[in-house]
Parts: structure tokens; C-alpha cells; sequence
């Protein structure tokens, strides 16, 4: 019987007609008729733009300078030949430290960069599974530093100079909304969400009558009556600090919404879970805290980061009551005629959109491998 | 008022309209109400502490700006505020403090810069805002003059629109305008008023209509005179574009302060008559300390110079309160070449902002 083989034939690789880039380019740009005339459109209009784009952006640009006449033709009553294009990040650089701290006094500014620097410090290994310590890191962050932010940010104490909030702008303003705003939404959020699945009916009620009332109205108008109508109300020289307005603004709206991505959580728990948890004895925080919670939140990675990009971004509004976040001074800035050229507004806010997306970006990508990490079986 | 025209006669309509009516009559009782007692709140506090001892006792001067115009107030690369309206506020902060960096700057939004002032959040209001009755009247302000006679004016692309120098050939041009604004409005009305037709080319925000007027899609663009200088420098060529001499409407811009507050109001008010005396005179920031030691009394009077001079103190500020303001910002000439004049990227003409002896409107009652 020596036609019968004895041991496994050894694996081949696959044929190079599946295989390899010659393999991938047909399959994926040439496969059909219709596929190989968007793949010529396709690099048709990459190689139309990018060339230009970089020009722009690199080549044409021009870094450094002390005011608008390295931006502007001579046509324009600058120095750049007839024809010229270019990205002004000579402005960007000019303006560089209002864009990041906004008015905040310049000898000063070593207060945001340290609390800057204290912020990354705690934040990357809070995010690095592998870094033991997780609870004393998450005291340090969302206790701690809070607390020394405050009193390094605004001074009057320690023999650091006062600095109103209405000095702060740029990154600064951004960021610390940002900061707070996701530091509140997400406890507070959850404990809104577990109100209203409560069966005790005065919770449930005020938790639903917060999140309806929070939902239903505009953060835009909110912030607006705040700034314009409540000075008339109140007698004269008590003014509520504005940033503490748009901070307190943003957090509880931010947590409204936040309740409803983690109700959406919760209600995908099958009722197997809460039973069993029941029946093993736990009570009702033990049973949100062991077995429901961990679940929820895990299925509502992506709605819960959506919301935190989603308020990021909506930090740009309170531009309406004359707090300045990045977009904000980026704005304000092109008032100043000194650097006023046909460049000088693209290149601001072509600056403000790259680190708006960085950030967006961040944390698009984190909550991706926090994802990952934490399947468990229930992907698609 | 609207929903009366809204009524159908049938018996039923009416009483509905009726009741609506009387609905909209409460609230809006209500809402009178609650404004009142506000604005009977602030002016009772105003009257208790006059705003030169509030603003003597925290030592500087809260001064409401705008978020940005050029020339009259945007930050510059430090972040510190300039423009002729930054400069008036450290005008009346070297009147007062002897020292014209002892002012803070409160960036205002149109909407809120009315209550920001009523409130008290600002001591004096430097905003490139227009002057009129109502807001004299109603709004329970006080204009101190006009440190910027403005108007609406036109800029046409040379180019597109050959040989035109004047607004009265613009019949049948296509005209940028931001919606919503007066100045749609004056628009409408200059072109009726001359028999013309124009094509409006109407946009929401101010950078859409800057985009539009450069990409060519209009000949014309209108806006404040001042304003246009400030877009000319943003157009991709800018000698092809020219700013006609008319002006169609009247914009006097000026700082304003609250109502019932007199001695405030003479400060800021003086302060401003300073710089337009001073400038008159040949007072200015180089020579301003040669000048105490000049011959002519005026001018020994305006700087206080004179002996037993109460000028300085009867207003409620030290006597050498004129040397103060034009070391702190220079006169009234000085401020606007160094904003908005020969010596700024605008580069506008003084046109009707000259003094008086030189065929102009800034005119000044005498420091004596």
C-alpha cells in the first residue's frame, strides 16, 4: 500500500496570483471595469491636489517673520514675488503663545506649561494597561491634579500672582473644559443613567426631568442667557466668573448626554446578568459594580468617546459669551492688521483644524485599543 | 403688532386672538416688571459709590472692547489690546491712575456689551459703537463724542467696474453684503433714493462676504469705511481695488459710559477733549515735557502749569492729568496715525477726523 501517504503533505504558499502587491493592486484597484476607472480618478485627483497642498503647506511657506510683508506680494505691500502662494506660519509662530494660553501674562506662563507637563505625566500611564498603580494614578489625576491645576492656574496664593479666567484662551481654555468636562460627564453620567432605570420613583424623576431639561435645550442659548441675562438680575459688581459658567455649562451637558450612551449599556445587559448576580447575593452596588457597569460601559466604548470628541469640539461655543478656546483667539487674531494678508486667515485656521484633529484623532485611536483590549467575544 | 393682523373674523378666531392677546399683554408686563426692578437695582447700587472711587479702589479701569476689529481694538503679538479704542481706554487710565497700563480689557460680543456696561462688569464702553438717540435714550447710556466719525461706504474692483469714481455709477452692479445688518439696509435705501438697481449678493457672516468679493463674485463691496481698509489688505490684489469717496450713512463711534454717574462721565468725557486740545495745540508725546515750560499760557494752562490751577482737580483727577494722558498714549493725531493712519497697514486718510482747523469735524471745547 505505498500509495497511501504516511504523513501530511507540507503546507504551500498560497499561488502569487493571490498573493503579493501584483495580487492586492488587482484585486482591490483594477478588479472590475467600474473599480479601474475610480482608481484612475482616484490618483487623478490626488496627484491634482497634493502637489499643490504641499506647495502650499511646505515648499511656499514661510515660517518665520515679523510681520504681515513676509506673507503678502508686493502687490500686496509685502516682499513675496508676484504670484505667490504660501502658508503664513509666520503668523502661526507670531501668535503661537496667545494661541496656546490666550492673554495669560508671559511671565506667567510656566504655571499652564507645568500643569501641562503634570497633566501628560499621570494621563500616559493611566492609559498604559501594562503600568501597575492604577488607583493611586487615578487619585493623582482626577483628584490631585484638579486641585493643584486651580491654584497653580489661577494663583493668589503661595505668592503666585492672581490670573482672572478671563486672561486664559487658546489650548489652555480647550483643554481644561475638555479636562473637566469629560472628568464629570462620565461619573456623573453613570449615576444619572442608573437614576433612571431606578424603580425608586423620586430618583427616577428627578433623573429624568435633568436629562430631558439638560437634552432638550441648547448649550448655545444656555451660555448666551447666562452672559446676557443674568448681569441684569444680579445686583451690580457680582459677576459670576464667565469660565466657571461655560465649565459648569459644558460638564452637566456633557453628562446628560453621557446618561443616555450609558442607559443604551445598560439596557443590552441580558436580564440573565442581573439575575444572576441577584441570585449569587449581591447587592445593588456590587451588582452595578461587578457585573452590569463593566459590561455596559465596554459596549459603549464608541458612543462614549463620540460624546467626549463631540464636546471638544462644542468647547468652541462659548465664543459666545467672549471666552476665547483655540478657534476662538485663532479667530480674534485676524483682526489684527498687522498680520492681515490673503494668507493669514487660511493659515490660522488650517493650524486650529490640525490640532483640533490631533487631539480628535488621540482619542479616536485610544478608544479603539481600549476596544480591542476588552473583547470579550461580543464583536461582529 | 403682529398677531392682530393674524385674527379671522369668525366668533370663535376672535376670541382666541383676544385671549392670545391679552396673554402676550401679561408677559410681556411681566417681562417689563422684572427689567425694571433690575435696572432700578443697578441704579440704585450706581448712585451708592460713584464709579471713580469703585474704580480708584481696585486700582485700575475694566474697559469693554470688541473681539476684534482692526485698528481699533485686536490683540497684537504679546496678546496686549491696541487700536484706537484700546488706546482711549489707557487715555482715561493715565487721566485718572497718572499711569496708562492700569486698565484691563474685557473682549465684548455686539449682544453683550450693552448689559456688560449696565451691569458694571465695564467701566466705559469702547467698542466701536454708533452713537444714536436710542441708545443714549433707552439704553441708559451716556456718549462722552465721537472719537471715529464713520460711515458706509463702497470699494469696487477697478478692474471689473473701468473709469468708475463715483457711487452714483454703480446702476446695475452686483453689491457684497453681510444680511441682516443696517447696512443692507442704507443699501437699499441709497439705491432707491438715486433711481438705481443693484444685484444684492447677501451673505450670513462677514468672512463669507470677504471670500465672495475677492473670488470676483461681486463688483461692489459695502460696508463701514473703516472696515474696508482692514478687508482691503485680506484681498489677494489690492491696488485693483479702490474705495469710493461717498459715504451713505452716518456711524459716529464713540465710548459711552452708564447714565447717572456725572463726574465719571466729565472724566471720560474731558479726557477725550484732552487729546483733540492736544493735539490742537502741538502737544505731543516727544514734547510734551518741553511744552510745561512754553510761553503760552494756553498751553501752560493745559498742562496744569499755571499757578493755583484747580482745573485738574475740580474734575476729579491731579492737575497735570493732560501731561498723563498724551505721555501715556500721545494726542489725538498720534493715536490715530499709530492705529489706524499713515503709520498703521489701513493707512486711512484723516478725512473728517481732522481737527477742525483743518477742515474737519474733531472740534474740542477749551481747557480753561
Amino acid at each position: 500500500m505505498s500509495w497511501v501517504r504516511t504523513e501530511m503533505a507540507l503546507a504551500q504558499p498560497a499561488p502569487t496570483s493571490v498573493r503579493g502587491p501584483v495580487a492586492w493592486v488587482r484585486k482591490n484597484l483594477v478588479g472590475t471595469v467600474g473599480d479601474t476607472i475610480l482608481t484612475i480618478l482616484g490618483i487623478a485627483i490626488v496627484a491634482w491636489v497634493l502637489p499643490q497642498v504641499i506647495n502650499w503647506a511646505f515648499i511656499n511657506a514661510v515660517w518665520t517673520g515679523p510681520d504681515r510683508t513676509v506673507c503678502a506680494t508686493a502687490a500686496q505691500g509685502g516682499i513675496q514675488p508676484e504670484g505667490w502662494t504660501g502658508a503664513c506660519w509666520a503668523f502661526v509662530n507670531a501668535k503661537f503663545g496667545q494661541f496656546m494660553f490666550g492673554t495669560y501674562p508671559i511671565e506667567e506662563r510656566w504655571r499652564p506649561i507645568l500643569v501641562a507637563i503634570l497633566f501628560v505625566v499621570l494621563l500616559v500611564p493611566m492609559l498604559i494597561p501594562r503600568v501597575p498603580r492604577k488607583g493611586l494614578n487615578a487619585i493623582l489625576l482626577f483628584l490631585v491634579l484638579p486641585i493643584v491645576s486651580f491654584f497653580l492656574l489661577i494663583g493668589g496664593v503661595f505668592g503666585l500672582p492672581h490670573v482672572e479666567t478671563s486672561r486664559w484662551g487658546g489650548l489652555l481654555v480647550t483643554l481644561s473644559l475638555s479636562f473637566v468636562g469629560i472628568a464629570v460627564s462620565l461619573p456623573l453620567g453613570t449615576v444619572l443613567a442608573l437614576g433612571r432605570r431606578s424603580k425608586m420613583p423620586i430618583i427616577k424623576t428627578l433623573c429624568v426631568i435633568f436629562i430631558e431639561t439638560v437634552r432638550g435645550i441648547p448649550l448655545i442659548t444656555v451660555l448666551f442667557f447666562v452672559s446676557v441675562m443674568l448681569p441684569l438680575f444680579l445686583p451690580a459688581g457680582v459677576t459670576f466668573d464667565k469660565f466657571l459658567r461655560a465649565l459648569i455649562g459644558v460638564s452637566l451637558f456633557a453628562a446628560a448626554y453621557m446618561a443616555e450612551v450609558v442607559r443604551g449599556g445598560l439596557q443590552a445587559i441580558p436580564k440573565g446578568q442581573y439575575e444572576g448576580a441577584d441570585s449569587l447575593g449581591l447587592g445593588y452596588w456590587q451588582k452595578m459594580g461587578l457585573i452590569v457597569l463593566p459590561q455596559a460601559l465596554k459596549l459603549v466604548i464608541p458612543g462614549i468617546v463620540n460624546t467626549f470628541i463631540g464636546m471638544f469640539k462644542d468647547t468652541s461655543l462659548v465664543l459666545i459669551i467672549s471666552m476665547f478656546d483655540l478657534l476662538g483667539v485663532v479667530k480674534q487674531n485676524f483682526s489684527d492688521a498687522n498680520w492681515a494678508t490673503p494668507q493669514t486667515a487660511r493659515s490660522g485656521l488650517v493650524f486650529a483644524a490640525f490640532v483640533f484633529w490631533l487631539f480628535c484623532f488621540g482619542m479616536s485611536r485610544y478608544s479603539m485599543y481600549t476596544e480591542r483590549r476588552l473583547d470579550t467575544g461580543h464583536k461582529r | 403688532m403682529g398677531w392682530n393682523g393674524n385674527c379671522v373674523h369668525t366668533g370663535k378666531k376672535i376670541r382666541f386672538c383676544l385671549k392670545t392677546e391679552k396673554g402676550l399683554w401679561v408677559m410681556k408686563h411681566i417681562a417689563i416688571g422684572i427689567l425694571g426692578a433690575a435696572t432700578l437695582g443697578f441704579m440704585a447700587s450706581a448712585a451708592s459709590a460713584t464709579t471713580l472711587d469703585t474704580v480708584k479702589a481696585k486700582g485700575f479701569i475694566q474697559c469693554g472692547v470688541s473681539t476684534g476689529l482692526a485698528g481699533f481694538s485686536a490683540p497684537d503679538d504679546k496678546g496686549d489690546w491696541q487700536g484706537i479704542d484700546a488706546d482711549f481706554c489707557r487715555a482715561v487710565a493715565a487721566a485718572v491712575f497718572g499711569d496708562g497700563t492700569k486698565v484691563k480689557f474685557t473682549p465684548l460680543s455686539a449682544k453683550e456689551r450693552f448689559t456688560a456696561l449696565q451691569s458694571g462688569e465695564v467701566d466705559i464702553l469702547s467698542r466701536n459703537t454708533t452713537w444714536t438717540i436710542n441708545r443714549d435714550t433707552a439704553l441708559g447710556l451716556n456718549f462722552i463724542g465721537t472719537t471715529y466719525y464713520d460711515g458706509q461706504g463702497f470699494m469696487i474692483n477697478a478692474k471689473k467696474l473701468p473709469g468708475v469714481n463715483s457711487a452714483l455709477q454703480l446702476s446695475g452692479a452686483a453689491v457684497c453684503v453681510q444680511s441682516g445688518t443696517t447696512t443692507e439696509l442704507n443699501l437699499a435705501d441709497y439705491f432707491k433714493a438715486n433711481k438705481m438697481e443693484y444685484n444684492p449678493v447677501v451673505f450670513e457672516k462677514l468672512e463669507e462676504v470677504n471670500a465672495a468679493y475677492d473670488a470676483g463674485r461681486c463688483d461692489v463691496y459695502t460696508t463701514d469705511q473703516s472696515g474696508l481698509y482692514g478687508i482691503r489688505l485680506t484681498l489677494g490684489s489690492p491696488a485693483d481695488h479702490v474705495v469710493l469717496p461717498e459715504i451713505i450713512s452716518k456711524e459716529p463711534l464713540g465710548p459711552a459710559v452708564r447714565q447717572g454717574d456725572d463726574q465719571w462721565y466729565h472724566i471720560v468725557k474731558w479726557t477725550y477733549f484732552a487729546l483733540l486740545d492736544a493735539e490742537e495745540l502741538g502737544i505731543t508725546k516727544a514734547n510734551v515735557d518741553e511744552m510745561k515750560n512754553s510761553a503760552s499760557p494756553e498751553i501752560k494752562r493745559v498742562l496744569g502749569q499755571e499757578a493755583d490751577t484747580k482745573i485738574g482737580t475740580d474734575l476729579g483727577v491731579s492737575n497735570d492729568w493732560v501731561v498723563n494722558i498724551v505721555k501715556a498714549v500721545g494726542n489725538y493725531g498720534e493715536m490715530f496715525d499709530r492705529n489706524v493712519g499713515s503709520g498703521s497697514p489701513l493707512k486711512i486718510a484723516r478725512g473728517i477726523n481732522a481737527l477742525w482747523t483743518k477742515g474737519g469735524l474733531q472740534y474740542a471745547p477749551p481747557i480753561r
